[in-house]
């Protein structure tokens, strides 16, 4: 009994197939590798290694978003997707607002 | 008033659960973002305590990190196999992805119990306290996914793929990759960040 009547769309795995996940897993292995190694053999230091491993870290969000739960490929109006960037948009000024004050903060109340 | 009572199609409850669970995904997002920055800001109040350096094993990291992607796809590949209409494929997949689940979780239990041996307690210090935080609320996700997928598991056991079975097990996969996404920033930020000295 396959099932029927869900809405023809591929997001969230609607039609994801097995090539789909099995190509999503393998590139999140390989960037979450080449990540550990760059840690672990201290290729790399510094502003250098946080740019690497923090660039690697969105790339297999990315990967994951795209092979696993198909985010960008809604037929019709995207609600999913412009969900996702309105979240991103709160997130960020969440994260870069409370990282810029606790520094801002404690610049200020340096002992003299 | 008399009001007529709302009925919705198959199709229009499958996409509004799903659209529901995605925006609850997404809160859940932003909760783990106030997590990871409280992280940031305190990983270097060690006190007296360790530092980052001191207790991070990257292996221990990287396995579990394996283990998670791993959860994932099986979790992934049980809503295939029931979207095909295979219940024993399911819920064969479906176990895995539990079993699985089980190792991480409890990966992540003997970490904390092996720091606590030391006496390193999330009482010991503002990094350490901000540590157990973002690990523990991941872990606790981990137990509810867990339990979700048990349950599941049995629903699917005796009344098999229906339409609620299947919309719940494509929720549910979502979950575990949602996870899988939160452990990428999770060994990103405070393991490889904190072994590699940032």
């Amino acid at each position: 009994m396959k099932v029927r009547n869900i809405p023809h769309q591929p997001l969230f795995g609607g039609h994801t197939s097995t090539a789909s996940y099995a190509l999503g897993f393998v590139l999140s292995l390989l960037l979450t590798m080449i990540a550990f190694f760059l840690v672990g053999k201290k290729i790399l230091s510094g502003t250098a290694l946080g740019v690497a491993i923090f660039g690697l870290a969105v790339l297999q969000v990315m990967v994951q978003l795209r092979y696993y739960l198909n985010l960008g490929k809604e037929v019709g109006p995207k609600w999913n997707f412009w969900a996702f960037f309105f979240m991103l948009a709160l997130l960020l000024i969440i994260v870069v607002g409370s990282l810029f004050i606790m520094a801002s903060l404690n610049y200020r109340m340096m002992a003299m | 008033m008399g009001e007529q009572p709302i009925v919705y199609t198959q199709s229009e409850r499958y996409s509004r659960t799903l659209f529901g669970f995605w925006l609850y995904l997404l809160t859940d997002c932003l909760m783990f973002a106030a997590f990871f920055a409280t992280y940031v800001v305190l990983r270097n109040g060690t006190h007296d305590g360790p530092t980052a350096q001191d207790i991070f094993r990257l292996w221990h990291a990287f396995g579990v990190t394996v283990l998670l992607l791993a959860a994932s796809l099986f979790a992934g590949l049980s809503r295939v196999e029931a979207f095909r209409g295979k219940k024993m494929g399911t819920m064969l997949q479906l176990m895995i992805t539990i079993v699985i689940g089980c190792w991480f979780l409890s990966a992540t239990f003997f970490e904390s119990a092996h720091l606590l041996e030391k006496g390193y307690s999330w009482q010991t210090s503002a990094f350490l306290s901000a540590f157990f935080t973002v690990i523990w609320v991941h872990s606790l996700h981990i137990l509810a996914a867990i339990i979700w997928s048990l349950v599941l598991l049995s629903q699917l056991f005796f009344r098999g793929i229906t339409e609620h079975t299947f919309r719940r097990l494509t929720i549910l996969a979502m979950f575990w990759q949602f996870l899988s996404i939160l452990w990428v920033f999770t060994f990103t930020i405070v393991y490889l960040m904190g072994i590699g000295g940032l």
